[in-house]
């Protein structure tokens, strides 16, 4: 802060302060009302023949008023108020919160400190570290994965054994530190409708639904062309582009004739947000114990 | 007469002494903080709103997001820690009006850049309830039918520029183009997702 601007808040701050000392004690009355006397009994004014005393403020108020004015010149002292004045105390609210979050810190750096240091596949067993992963959950993932972690349209279900980028803890972890996005080109304008049409009843086929059986013939040979370097010869999907297993009924979006066919025709594109720059190392590998766990009962 | 009986009986006298009174207030916290550095410096690599953005926030502002949802992260470990860093004055020089709201009846907007996917924000306010069940936000599905023209985008970064936001001459003359066609859910999660990027804090 300049000098200037420094100088105009402690001038204004004394004048204001010397203002209302001045508004207080200039007009404070001390004479109380002598009752003999009746040019001192009212204020003078008469309206509809009703008087008003002409009392002074009652003792109790004006001894308020005097403690706010010794309260401003004690907090003017200790607090930053005055300009660039910092205070005796030196308080400042960014110090204040660095104070609450070391005293927070030294409370949390036990659990994680020990649970950061633990392989995920062990943390998995200690249910104080999955109740801690239940909440932490709950505050950073549920709004997209869902309270249980179940998923829903568009947003994975992390309690299955299906995984678009892999379920070991390394690949878990990865995907919540460093984000994921996964595209689908849209492929309407390249194939044409019916090729669309065609190759959809193949992946119809191949999830184990009903299709039509020679409309999924020709598809095969247009999915082995333009589908297979991504989703796999067979269909089962490559978790390091995230192509979804299609041989399986597990449908991030919809698995009918008609969804199949408008992820085909328009593409997709999504994405899971970094979380890296977010939460700390710690928080991540404790979550992604948790992921790991919600998915680890199910393959036992 | 005695001295305040002279002010009680001129209206005029005591509508004057009254602003001057009350005034000093204003003098003291709000005057110095437009002159100040540490309040009128914008942050490092803050940058004026792109066209598209511009026009999110004022759909933000249209729907009244702003009344429920606040910008501003306060220095307390408890938001530090749901949010991320505190609010930073730098990061509101361009902001005209700014939108640090009053009050949270959903959570602080301050740093929700980069925090879900479009895919996510475009379900939310499709529907809330479709993604948080327990939410009491009111969908918007009309976003998704309204389409933006641009018309006045460029108009407005003008007038922006007038209160100091340094938009360039090719900003202007660009913004219509790249605005129209836009609809206006994708312009608000464009907004959206640039919020508070700039400073990055681990939780």
């Amino acid at each position: 802060m300049s000098t200037f601007w420094s100088l105009w808040i402690i001038v204004l701050t004394l004048v204001c302060l010397a203002l209302t000392c001045w508004v207080l004690f200039a007009n404070r009355k001390v004479a109380v009302r002598d009752d003999e006397d009746p040019e001192n009994k009212t204020t003078g004014h008469v309206y509809d023949g009703i008087e008003e005393y002409d009392n002074p403020l009652p003792r109790w108020w004006f001894y308020l008023f005097v403690a706010t004015l010794i309260f401003a010149a004690v907090y003017l002292v200790a607090f930053p108020g005055m300009g660039s004045f910092k205070g005796v105390l030196g308080w400042t609210s960014a110090g204040e919160l660095t104070m609450d979050q070391k005293k927070a810190e030294a409370i949390h750096a036990e659990s994680f400190g020990v649970y950061s240091k633990m392989p995920i596949e062990e943390l998995i067993d200690q249910p104080r570290a999955m109740k801690m992963g239940v909440r932490m959950f709950a505050n950073n993932c549920a709004v997209c994965h869902g309270a249980d972690g179940g998923g829903n349209f568009s947003f994975p279900n992390l309690t299955d054994s299906d995984w678009l980028y892999g379920g070991s803890p390394e690949q878990i972890k990865h995907s919540i530190a460093e984000g994921r996005s996964g595209q689908m080109p849209a492929w309407g304008p390249l194939l044409g409708e019916a090729n669309v049409a065609s190759v959809s009843e193949y992946v119809l086929k191949l999830s184990g639904q009903d299709g039509d059986s020679a409309l999924a013939e020709q598809g095969a040979a247009v999915f082995q062309q333009n589908c297979a370097a991504c989703h796999g010869a067979d269909g089962a999907g490559n978790i390091l582009l995230g192509a979804p297993n299609l041989t399986d009924d597990i449908w991030l979006y919809d698995g009918s004739r008609e969804g199949i066919q408008h992820v085909v025709r328009n593409g997709l594109n999504n994405n899971m947000p970094a979380q890296k720059d977010m939460l700390r190392e710690d928080k991540i590998h404790l979550l992604a114990a948790y992921v790991y766990y919600l998915s680890y009962n199910e393959e036992e | 007469m005695k001295n305040h009986d002279i002010v009680e009986k001129n209206v005029g006298l005591m509508v004057l002494f009254v602003a001057v009174a009350i005034s000093f207030g204003g003098l003291v916290q709000l005057v110095p903080q437009f002159f100040i550095e540490e309040t009128t410096e914008p942050v490092e690599g803050l940058m004026p709103l792109a066209a598209v953005e511009l026009e999110g926030r004022d759909i933000y502002i249209r729907e009244g997001c702003h009344v429920c949802h606040t910008q501003m992260v306060r220095p307390l470990r408890a938001e530090v820690e749901r949010y991320g860093h505190y609010s930073i004055a730098g990061e509101s020089v361009y902001e005209h009006p700014f939108l640090w709201g009053s009050k949270r009846t959903g959570p602080d907007l301050a740093r929700v850049g980069k925090r879900y996917s479009d895919t996510w924000h475009k379900a939310h306010l499709y529907n809330p309830r479709n993604v948080v069940p327990e939410s009491n936000m009111p969908a918007f599905p009309w976003l998704f039918d309204a389409v933006l023209d641009g018309e006045k985008t460029g108009l407005k970064m003008e007038r922006l520029r007038m209160v100091g936001v340094p938009y360039t001459d090719e900003d202007i003359e660009g913004a219509e183009a790249a605005v129209a066609g836009t609809s206006e859910v994708d312009a608000l999660v464009a907004y959206l997702q640039q919020l508070g990027t700039l400073i990055t804090y681990k939780r």
